[in-house]
């Protein structure tokens, strides 16, 4: 026996990136404009699309795909505002993936009516890390960030909060109730990602969500959101000027 | 849960590049802006590889620092924190110039001697 070094040089997630071309050659086909939806557990991502459902989004046609480790209580819950909800699930193997990547998107795909719709939004798995790595064909990537979380996050999570075009602060209704500092957390988002576009919202009370009704709005115009220096070079060449 | 997806990542390109052959060590590169934690790696790599081609084998992880680059000033520094304003001039206009990395480089290879007499 005898080792020989064979030159590799490809990025690990390449796979997924082919994968990620092939979904957006799809979405583009039908004129689908695709946002991730990322946040941590619990931040309220479920919550903001009901009030973003709540009055609509006009003219525009949204479907959403709904990421879980398990269970459809999210998509009930978003499927009584008449808008198309597909289920993923990423339970199965090691007790259920953290994220979503491209071949769970594509493998949803057939059941996901793109010719029924001009938006869909993608609601991540919660966690903060794992999403971020991987691209699903999305033309947009925006996260929510809650006010209960703390505001050292985009310092802890910098990848996260760098790889999104808008950075949503929500649960503001709670401010008068926390030892929050909502300037120190948004002078931190700044430094993680300048000049990223920041929107204040309650779900719950409903402010600030039209800001979220008109930025999707604005990406379905086709509007270019966020940077892409952590994507594989084969992705980000291949993505629309 | 992040490693583990990452290390499944690098298993399936050294799959494909090994062609069935046993692989001995798999050198890779790894920018400190993806956020792994290379004991974690190893860790799970130890996992993923079992009853494939690289059980066994070794994961070479060389960090690659972040460095940065303004637009307006050109200065160049290493990013010890997730902080993306020069420190120079202050300016947000910045260019990352490495530390994205995560790029399976090589394989080491054992192949059978060409039998002899």
């Amino acid at each position: 026996m005898h080792q020989t070094k064979v030159r590799v040089a490809e990025d690990a997630l390449d796979a997924n990136a082919t994968i990620a071309q092939a979904n957006r050659a799809d979405f583009d086909r039908e004129s689908v404009r695709v946002v991730n939806l990322m946040s941590a557990p619990g931040a309220g991502k479920t919550t903001l699309l009901e009030a973003v459902f709540r009055e609509g989004l006009g003219d525009l046609r949204a479907g959403v795909l709904e990421g879980d480790v398990q269970g459809s209580l999210d998509a009930d819950r978003l499927a009584r505002f008449h808008v198309p909800v597909t289920q993923i699930n990423t339970d199965g193997g090691f007790g259920g993936e953290c994220h979503l990547d491209a071949n769970m998107v594509r493998s949803a795909l057939g059941e996901v009516p793109l010719d029924e719709i001009d938006l869909l939004i993608i609601e991540n798995v919660g966690n903060l890390v794992c999403p971020a790595e991987f691209r699903v064909g999305e033309d947009a990537k925006a996260m929510v960030c809650s006010i209960t979380e703390g505001e050292d996050k985009p310092l802890k999570y910098p990848l996260m909060f760098r790889t999104c075009g808008l950075v949503v602060v929500n649960k503001i209704d709670l401010l008068p109730h926390l030892d929050y500092d909502l300037d120190t957390l948004l002078a931190n988002v700044e430094s993680v990602n300048p000049g990223v576009e920041v929107l204040l919202t309650s779900a719950r009370t409903g402010e600030g969500v039209e800001g979220l009704r008109e930025w999707l709005v604005r990406v379905h115009h086709g509007e270019p959101q966020g940077r892409d220096d952590g994507a594989p070079a084969g992705e980000r060449a291949a993505a629309p000027a | 849960m992040h490693e583990l997806s990452l290390s499944s990542a690098i298993l399936a390109t050294a799959l494909r590049h090994a062609e069935g052959r046993p692989v001995k060590a798999v050198d890779l590169t790894v920018g400190t802006l993806r956020q792994v934690v290379p004991a974690s790696l190893e860790f799970y790599w130890e996992i993923v590889t079992r009853d494939t081609v690289c059980e066994g084998s070794r994961l070479e992880i060389s960090v690659v620092e972040a460095t940065v680059s303004c637009n307006d000033c050109a200065t160049e520094w290493t990013l010890d924190d997730p902080i993306f304003a020069c420190p120079s001039c202050k300016s947000t206009s910045v260019e990352v110039l490495t530390g994205t990395e995560f790029m399976v480089e090589s394989l080491d290879i054992s192949e059978k001697e060409e039998a002899t007499l």
